[in-house]
């Protein structure tokens, strides 16, 4: 089987364009990714497009017929805030199984303000505030404080991943918002769902990121200079737990789909140099540090305490701003995050460049769930 | 008359109410609503109607200060993990909407009441459950 390669990829500034349509989002990643691949969409086998807002509305192809018509599979997935990551992998299949050479990955969201989750009633009568809350800071948070029973794990401690990535999006010019949060001022801000203050949970924005994926012979022919090997590609569901019911759970499908891309890259987590990984509340960050093996169980709290996962510590995480900052456009994420990456093996992160990146992981949750996760290698 | 504000609530005529779990017999989960294939063993029809405690203790939490608009804040939103078996999530009560004043495991029962006057568009009222902490 070949090795995939990505050979373009980009993403739009994050930020609020209700003016504009899902489709415009999306091309303007689309010519950006085909730019930096020095292709066309004329070139394009297939066509993988994420999102979740208008996912029976045939995005792919409204894409297509704003920048070329070439008559193409078009894939539409949706598989919530993994929907980029999938779209992705579907793309990175595709090259594997031998049916393409190159192919388009897109994903988009146009997301609007406020809370998400908790809306539906189902039959009957509201549930939200009445068998507890299914708002997501809420159920991130109880996420969150089960981390804290096992390990003590303070709100301080939540709160300072905020702190770290906010520091980060003021070296990224493709963030939403780019400020510096003390601690004082994440710890005293409105609180949302306790220990989820306003300033530890994800902005909702409008977003869009695309990636142009090659064969190696493809990437041969086209020059291997800013080409990005995809070492892994795995996606997973939730195995049963015991608490699935009232508690979805974000660390089996993590723990496993790590677990699998790890042995499908032939590395370890200490042979990584950088991670984006899926902080929509600063409380979600901190289990993830355990779930991909960046340290051992119980040692998460540690690791912010000391600045490991910071920009210049020992394994650098969500140097972009993460969600927290750059914004969570639901299924342009898992691209963007392979865009971020990307970016930094290729050496071209400027400010916040992380030294001498070679190996780079993303990972994203889709709660309900489904967990994405790619490894990229420097060529 | 009250309905139950969700199908595992139970409102027998003769009886308390109480939460039902379905057990399956060949591993033991137990999942609340009906169903008749195990999701951890895929096991058939080894699901058997059970009634479950209503004692348990406090697992995880979050106190939420913004819901969405109508709905009263601060409330404790809690998972609670039922003696015997079974996990249920609902509206922690009669407890401080404080971290300093809620702890984990501190035992609690499951209550039941009125779903907080809400009614659904035909007019009925529901009966709801909630947790409250055990001195």
């Amino acid at each position: 089987m070949s090795d995939v390669y990505v050979l373009g990829v980009d993403m739009i500034k994050f930020g609020r364009f209700p003016e504009r349509t899902v489709p415009d989002l999306a091309s303007e990643a689309a010519l950006l990714a085909l730019d930096d691949a020095g292709l066309s969409i004329q070139d394009m086998q297939a066509l993988y497009c994420g999102n979740l807002g208008q996912a029976s509305a045939m995005v792919g192809q409204r894409v297509l017929q704003e920048i070329g018509q070439t008559g193409i599979p078009v894939v539409n997935c949706a598989n919530a805030c993994a929907t980029g990551a999938t779209a992705f992998r579907e793309a990175w299949t595709s090259i594997k199984a031998g049916l393409y050479d190159v192919v388009l990955a897109v994903g988009v969201e146009q997301m609007g303000k406020g809370l998400l989750g908790g809306g539906g009633a189902g039959k009957g009568i509201p549930k939200e505030g009445l068998l507890g809350s299914g708002t997501m800071p809420a159920v991130f948070a109880e996420a969150g404080m089960e981390h804290a029973r096992k390990y003590g794990t303070t709100f301080e401690q939540f709160a300072k991943i905020s702190v770290k990535n906010h520091h980060h999006s003021t070296m990224n010019p493709k963030a939403m918002y780019r400020i510096e949060t003390p601690l004082e001022e994440v710890m005293n801000a409105e609180m949302i769902s306790y220990p989820n203050s306003k300033l530890m949970c994800s902005v909702n924005v409008d977003g869009s990121a695309a990636a142009v994926l090659v064969s190696e012979k493809k990437a041969k022919e086209l020059g291997m200079e800013r080409a990005v090997r995809v070492k892994a590609s795995v996606i997973t569901s939730d195995p049963y737990q015991e608490r699935d019911l009232v508690m979805p759970d974000v660390n089996t499908c993590t723990r496993k789909a790590a677990r699998e891309a790890y042995e499908m890259a032939g590395i370890g987590p200490e042979d990584l140099d950088l991670v984006e990984l899926h902080d929509c509340f600063a409380t979600a960050e901190m289990l993830h540090y355990e779930n991909l093996g960046l340290c051992e169980d119980g040692e998460a709290g540690r690791m912010i305490d000391e600045g490991e996962v910071a920009l210049g510590g020992k394994i650098p995480v969500n140097v972009s701003g993460g969600l927290l900052s750059k914004g969570h456009p639901l299924g342009a994420t898992g691209i963007a995050n392979i865009y971020e990456v990307c970016t930094h093996l290729r050496g071209e992160a400027g400010e916040r460049q992380v030294e001498d990146a070679k190996i780079g992981l993303t990972h994203v949750i889709g709660l309900g769930s489904a967990c994405g996760i790619h490894i990229l290698e420097k060529t | 008359m009250a309905l139950p504000v969700v199908s595992y609530l139970k409102l027998p005529e003769d009886g308390d109410p109480y939460i039902e779990g379905h057990k399956c017999s060949n591993c033991g989960s137990v999942f609340l609503g009906e169903r008749s294939v195990c999701s951890n063993c895929s096991s058939r029809d080894t699901m058997e109607a059970v009634k479950l405690n209503n004692k348990g203790k406090l697992y995880s939490y979050s106190i939420v200060f913004r819901s969405f608009p109508g709905i009263d804040v601060p409330y404790i939103s809690a998972i609670v993990d039922l003696d015997g078996g079974g996990t249920i999530k609902g509206n922690l009560i009669e407890c401080e909407p404080d971290p300093e004043k809620i702890e984990f495991d501190m035992p609690v029962e499951v209550v039941f009441d009125d779903a907080l006057g809400r009614k659904d568009a035909d007019g009925n009222s529901y009966i709801s459950y909630f947790f409250k902490p055990v001195n």
